[in-house]
């Protein structure tokens, strides 16, 4: 419990939403008040039942904060997503996957 | 399948295969990062910087170190209780996540217990980030309904006359249990103190590790 090893994520993709949060909290896209108000609100769909505030709830909170800033529209998400994957199929097993690399890439 | 690789024929293009793979969260991440850094809201390098900070120095061992030094020092204990936040600054510790810390300590007659019943706050400069049970339902609503019930599933079970204090954390006010100091610890140096301090223990759902009554309970 006090190994000085922290285990703070499950998988790298973690680490980057969380990153991300942070930053954009430090770059005043929202305080952290209204991030817990959000995220609270993310959590118990009115469909449903209430949820584990885990990163995968924190990723669709922070979508729905930026499309709702007009920081990044679900389109365009959607579009960069399909090109990650796209990019990905495209690069060698073992070497970094860029956006360069998707075939269908336009600078 | 995209429909680009409908025409590969089975055993004729297994060169595809070597591609890489991400799952579709990990692509949905990525695009994000990607869209905000050109958009500037972003720097990838702060990214990786934030990222090595919280996998390899922020987590439950600060926290072990506030605990330790409390149990050490009678006034260092009663500045921890009296104004948290600037009594661990004075260890070297706090930052984002920890702006507003409160410490509340357990004694034979009460114990505490810390959730965040809206999603998962949490003082992440002394625990590092919560486990996923503290961000589950049922600890989220148990804790507060049944919290004698929640220690008995960690394992703890208390005399029936101390009593449980639930904290709610909240972003503004973020809470850490200073847990009771085991018996038969006089003399131990401080880091030896910390080693007994584990992460559950400051948020109440656990006890710090025991120390053996007497040499002969000792394993040989």
């Amino acid at each position: 419990m006090t190994d000085p090893s922290p285990t703070n994520f499950a998988a790298p993709w973690e680490a980057q939403v969380f990153a991300l949060v942070v930053s954009l909290r430090e770059a005043g896209l929202f305080t952290w008040s209204e991030w817990a108000d959000r995220l609270g609100r993310q959590i118990r769909p009115a469909d449903g039942p209430e949820r584990t505030a885990d990163y995968g709830a924190w990723l669709t909170t922070l979508e729905a904060i930026l499309a709702e800033r007009g920081v990044a529209g679900p389109e365009s998400v959607a579009a960069r997503t399909e090109a990650f994957l796209r990019a990905a199929e495209a690069t060698p097993h073992g070497q970094p996957i860029r956006l360069e690399n998707d075939p269908l890439y336009r600078p | 399948m995209s429909h680009d690789h409908a025409h590969h024929e089975h055993g004729h293009h297994d060169d595809h295969h070597h591609g890489s793979e991400i799952s579709p969260v990990e692509a949905r991440v990525r695009a994000l990062e990607s869209l905000l850094t050109e958009k500037g809201y972003v720097d990838p390098a702060a990214l990786d910087a934030l990222i090595e900070l919280y996998e390899t120095k922020v987590g439950p061992h600060a926290g072990a170190r506030v605990v330790a030094r409390a149990w050490v020092d009678p006034a260092y204990r009663a500045r921890l209780l009296g104004d948290a936040t600037p009594a661990i600054a004075e260890l070297g510790i706090g930052g984002r996540g920890g702006e507003h810390m409160v410490v509340v300590e357990n004694t034979p007659e009460i114990h505490n217990l810390v959730v965040c019943t809206l999603c998962s706050c949490y003082p992440w400069p002394v625990l590092g980030l919560p486990p996923i049970w503290y961000k589950a339902p049922p600890y989220r609503a148990r804790a507060v309904i049944d919290p004698r019930g929640v220690l008995a599933d960690f394992g703890v079970t208390l005399p029936e006359t101390t009593r449980i204090t639930v904290w709610d954390s909240t972003a503004e006010t973020r809470y850490m249990v200073l847990p009771m100091r085991p018996a038969q610890t006089e003399g131990f140096s401080e880091e030896a103190l910390a080693a007994l301090v584990t992460r559950d223990s400051m948020i109440g759902t656990g006890l710090p590790k025991g120390i053996p009554t007497t040499p002969l309970e000792m394993p040989v």
